[in-house]
């Protein structure tokens, strides 16, 4: 079931986009933090990285242990790559390519995001 | 293009990998891995760890992508079963033929299993792989599920034995060595020595047993015991056979190398067998008719084999392989190195012995006083690293040789001088042979100023890591020879230390994080420095965590803690363990409404956990009703402070204890520190409150309260010391309120009382002049800060179930108000606990 869980996320490409999902207005999710956003079965973690002027997306699911809670975790950036840090364990992921900086996990699932009249849209191929 | 083949994917196989693409010419191979074992090479010096994290991932030494990336072909699972040195090709378990330039042998070793009877039975496993390790695990589960006392035995009392003891006893089981010789260690120990070792391995609760021959294992085909003859039995449930190693040396064998007597490929110092093409490396290579177990020796073999396949043949074998060892056994401090020990016509030993500490130190010198030939060091290994650098280095002796071992270091003088007196040759980091020289001059021309970027560029430190702290001192002298001052800077972003960033967030007034990122940092921010600079606001504003929630780490963002399934726990403040039965009646509805597991802690107080991110204002709110605040179980700041019940009640008792508990955890509840605080009050010198395991505690004595600091239960356990005698309780709080207040000015992130103060210089005479006699003239700064949290403590749960903002923070979705899906729980005696991780 845990695998299945894990190929439901697979990054989409924003040329790849197919459906533009309305997800919540800019306002609920915290200046330089994360929510997490339901669409259909999926749990995408989405950030407001409002230092950079950036909005991320990413799956909600920690690859480490399976746990839906990367939209908790903190925000940074290392090197100039912005991460995000899981809250269990501070596993790092890139929010741009996904790639675990801090260890050899599988990368995490990326997708892209829009601000449209004040409302977030998160990118989907399906 | 030529190819070569390696055979077995373990560490040594691994390194001969890595050492081998690091070189320019090494386009021109082709790399094969075969490996049997179902993953890519781990790090099986720290197989311990899985333990403790079922972590595989966390052990393993590079990702199957790595091997794609430097164009090797990495083929698990698979066995290599025949070579054919006529046509210079292998078959393997699937039948499959591969040619070959030259072969590369690294099969490693297996465990020995002595043919006693029975061993074959159910329950009796060894200790060499991942593999063996969850085997084992799960049947420690069933023991477990069965009985509550079972048992395991460990058979053999060697370093890999005790390590396997350690594992047994941290998976729940009674844990029990059994040594053949009279001696546990006996090839690294004196009689003396061991016997140390023994009475605290004991003290930890294993069991050892030495000197017992075992002649069956018994039971119905499930192991039930050990039979050592003469109706000496041993009843356990399980057992680990730890009795040395063998030579995987069966490939070898078939296709005629030459071999060793007692099992080995024999090499020559190019590490090559008696087939010029066909290589033999690590635990499987015998050189110098010895096979070396341990993974510095094979990592040599791995340099000199590559070298020697890409031609530069003046790489070779050392004739003298360095065997000396520290024992990683999370506990004890055990090492030797050079001649441990040895009849008094070869050498002299000065020995210091302390039973009451279970601390032995034993160095053999040459009988002209002159050089140290080796040693041995029990209960205390710290003096480990220098003392192996004199002896691998010839180094000599001071005139009192004494001092090596017992000496004036105490009084802050050391008998060795520095690390920078080593010879720039030295090698500091035996896993990566990287030197002294090697190291200072990533520092001096190559501009590292960290440790982490030396170890980057030097990988000095990656390995099994017991460099480390010499490692730390040679950046920091290196660094004070450039004139520069060697900066604790938090992280990427602040090039400050804390005491520098608390200091400047004082005096300028920064009211934020990101205002502090612009005036003093640079870019973004991580998750090093957040939670920092969350803890500094918090210490001079005294203001929640509610109003920078996204700076704050994983527990405080949410005022509770994170549990492995992304659940949360609730604990509610139980000032000193003093409960009305209404509250706890008030706490047990609440539980069973929201059907949370509950457990009494550690701390005198009780645990609700199982909370979903929603159901937390909702039982906060109910709480709150019920006149419970929060216990900040999440917080860098103070948990308990644990009483006894003192005088009130005990008949022994010199002071009311849960008054005084009371009224000092009402005093410093919500202050954030830079580590969490906790605190006990014991009613006489019997100390049922543990007071002395306690950053801070006071003791009730005849004519008034003792009071200590800077004590620590946990990882390392540190009993506190004494600040003060017989004070009244006014004068005991206000000495502990400049305590508290200095180490919070003072203290590196997540440094634990303890640790700060045995960093302080001076230590607690220094810290007695500053909290009593003001002799940094701050203690009216000191009182005037304590005052002020005091008097704006707020109960942050309070304000966050009470402000809609902050309540709706509260919600897994911010788009739906469905929950979490893949949270599941398991029943567990009546209650119920997360699902297993896989
Ligand atoms: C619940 C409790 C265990 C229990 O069921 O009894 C517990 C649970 C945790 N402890 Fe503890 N500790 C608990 C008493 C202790 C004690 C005993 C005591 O306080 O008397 C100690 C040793 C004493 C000491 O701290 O000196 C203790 C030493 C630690 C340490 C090691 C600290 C150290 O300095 O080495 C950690 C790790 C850390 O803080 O970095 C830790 C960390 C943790 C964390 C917070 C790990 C985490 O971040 O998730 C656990 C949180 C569980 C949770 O979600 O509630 N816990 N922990 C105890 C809560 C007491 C309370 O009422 O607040
Ligand atoms: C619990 C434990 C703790 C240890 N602690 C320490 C320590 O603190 N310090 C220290 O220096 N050393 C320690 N060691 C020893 C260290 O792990 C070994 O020295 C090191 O792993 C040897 O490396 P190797 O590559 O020669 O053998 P291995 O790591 O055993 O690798 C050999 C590999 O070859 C594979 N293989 C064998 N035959 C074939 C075949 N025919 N075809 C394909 N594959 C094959 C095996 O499956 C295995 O994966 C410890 C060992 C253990 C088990
Ligand atoms: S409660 Fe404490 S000792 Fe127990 S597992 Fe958690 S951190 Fe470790
Ligand atoms: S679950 Fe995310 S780092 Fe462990």
């Amino acid at each position: 079931m845990i695998s299945s869980t894990l190929e439901k996320y697979q990054t989409v490409a924003i040329e790849d986009v197919k459906v533009w999902y309305k997800a919540a207005l800019v306002n609920k999710f915290p200046k330089n933090g994360g929510a997490c956003v339901k669409y259909k079965e999926k749990q995408i973690a989405v950030f407001n990285f409002t230092r950079e002027g950036n909005w991320y997306a990413c799956q909600n699911l920690c690859p480490h242990k399976m746990e839906m809670v990367l939209s908790r975790g903190m925000i940074g950036e290392e090197n100039l790559e912005p991460k995000i840090a899981c809250p269990l364990h501070k596993n790092t992921f890139s929010l741009k390519t996904g790639e675990n900086l801090n260890g050899s996990l599988g990368a995490i699932a990326t997708y892209p995001v829009r601000i449209i009249d004040g409302y977030v849209y998160i990118g989907f191929s399906e | 293009m030529k190819t070569i083949i390696v055979v077995g994917n373990g560490m040594v196989g691994y390194k001969f990998c890595e050492k081998f693409i690091a070189h320019e010419n090494s386009k021109n191979f082709k790399l094969v891995v075969f490996g049997e074992e179902p993953r890519a090479a781990y790090d099986r010096v720290h197989l311990s760890e899985f333990f403790a994290n079922r972590d595989a991932k966390a052990l393993e030494l590079a990702s199957l992508d790595w091997y794609t990336d430097n164009n090797i072909d990495l083929i698990i699972k698979e066995r290599v079963t025949d070579i054919h040195r006529d046509k210079q090709t292998v078959t393997t378990a699937s039948d499959k033929e591969y040619s070959y330039d030259y072969l590369v042998l690294a099969t490693g070793s297996a465990p020995f299993v002595p043919p006693i009877t029975g061993v074959e039975k159910e329950g009796v496993f060894v200790y060499r792989t991942i593999e063996d390790l969850e085997d084992m695990l799960a049947y420690a589960e069933k023991i477990k599920s069965r009985k509550s006392n079972g048992k395991a035995a460990v058979l053999g009392g060697g370093l890999l034995g005790l390590e396997a003891g350690k594992a047994v006893m941290d998976m729940g089981l009674e844990p029990h060595v059994v040594e053949y010789a009279p001696k546990l260690m006996p090839r690294q120990l004196d009689a003396r020595s061991s016997n140390v070792l023994q009475l605290t391995l004991e003290s930890m609760g294993i069991q050892i047993h030495t000197g017992k021959a075992t002649n069956r294992i018994l039971g119905n085909g499930v192991i039930t015991g050990m039979d050592f003859g003469e109706d000496d039995t041993l009843e356990v449930d399980m057992l680990v056979v730890s009795a040395g190693i063998r030579p995987r040396d069966e490939l070898a064998r078939t296709c005629d190398l030459e071999m060793g007597v007692r099992g080995g490929i024999m090499v020559n110092n190019k590490m090559q067998t008696s087939d010029p093409k066909i290589f033999a490396i690590g635990e499987v290579a015998l050189y110098n008719q010895m096979i070396y177990g341990l993974v510095a020796p094979g990592y040599e073999m791995a340099e000199v084999a590559v070298n020697q396949i890409l031609e530069n043949h003046n790489v070779a074998m050392q004739k003298e392989i360095d065997m000396s060892t520290k024992l990683k056994l999370i506990g004890v401090d055990v090492a030797s190195f050079g001649v441990p020990y040895m009849p008094a016509d070869k050498g002299l030993s000065i020995i210091y012995e302390n039973k009451t500490k279970g601390i032995y130190k034993r160095i053999n010198v040459s009988h002209d006083g002159k050089t140290l030939l080796g040693g041995i060091m029990v209960g205390d290994a710290g003096d480990y690293s220098i003392l192996h650098q004199m002896y691998l280095n010839n180094m000599p002796l001071p005139d009192n040789a004494e001092e090596l071992i017992v000496g004036a270091r105490g009084e802050g003088g050391s008998a060795f001088g520095s690390a920078m007196d080593l010879p720039d040759s030295a090698v500091i980091c035996s896993c990566e042979a990287v030197t002294k020289g090697a190291i200072c001059c990533s520092v001096l021309d190559d501009g590292n100023e960290t440790v982490k970027s030396v170890s980057k560029a030097t990988k000095a430190g990656t390995g099994c890591g017991g460099c480390k702290p010499m490692l730390t001192d040679l950046v920091t002298e290196s660094l004070k020879s450039l004139g520069k001052t060697v900066k604790n800077s938090i992280c990427e972003h602040f090039n400050y230390s804390r005491q520098e960033l608390y200091d400047i967030v004082k005096t300028r007034g920064i009211k934020d994080y990101d205002e502090l990122l612009d005036t003093v940092g640079t870019g973004h921010g991580c998750e090093i420095c957040k939670p920092v600079s969350a803890g500094i606001f918090a210490s001079i504003y005294n203001e929640t965590a509610n109003k920078q929630e996204t700076i704050q780490d994983s527990n405080d963002r949410y005022l509770a803690n994170i549990q492995r399934n992304g659940t949360y726990s609730v604990v509610p403040r139980v000032a000193g363990g003093e409960i009305t039965p209404k509250q706890l009646m008030a706490l047990g509805r609440i539980a069973q409404k929201y059907d949370l597991y509950s457990k009494i802690t550690g701390g005198q107080r009780i645990d609700l956990f199982g909370a979903k991110l929603h159901e937390l204002p909702l039982i906060w709110e109910e709480l709150i009703a019920e006149g419970f605040e929060t216990g900040q179980a999440y917080g860098k700041s103070l948990r308990t402070v644990k009483s006894c019940v003192g005088s009130t009640w005990c008949r022994y008792g010199m002071d009311e204890s849960v008054s005084f508990a009371i009224e000092i955890e009402n005093r410093y509840k919500g202050i954030r520190s830079p580590h969490k605080l906790k605190g006990g009050v014991s009613g006489c010198i019997r100390e049922c409150a543990e007071a002395r395991c306690k950053d801070f505690g006071f003791i009730a004595v005849e004519g008034g309260w003792n009071v200590y600091v800077g004590g620590n239960g946990g990882a390392n356990p540190r009993h506190a010391e004494l600040l003060v005698e017989k004070v009244d309780k006014k004068t005991a709080m206000t000495y502990v309120d400049r305590f508290i207040m200095f180490y919070i000015k003072t203290a590196q992130p997540l440094q634990r009382t303890a640790a700060w103060l045995e960093k302080l210089e001076g230590g607690i005479t220094y810290l007695q002049n500053v909290v009593m006699n003001d002799s940094l003239g701050i203690v009216s700064e000191l009182d005037a800060e304590m005052q002020a949290y005091v008097d704006t403590y707020k109960c942050e749960w309070k304000e966050a179930v009470e402000n809609p903002e902050i309540r709706s923070r509260y919600t897994h979705f911010v788009n739906s108000e469905e929950e979490d899906d893949n949270i599941e729980f398991v029943s567990l005696r009546d209650q119920k606990m997360p699902k297993e991780w896989v």
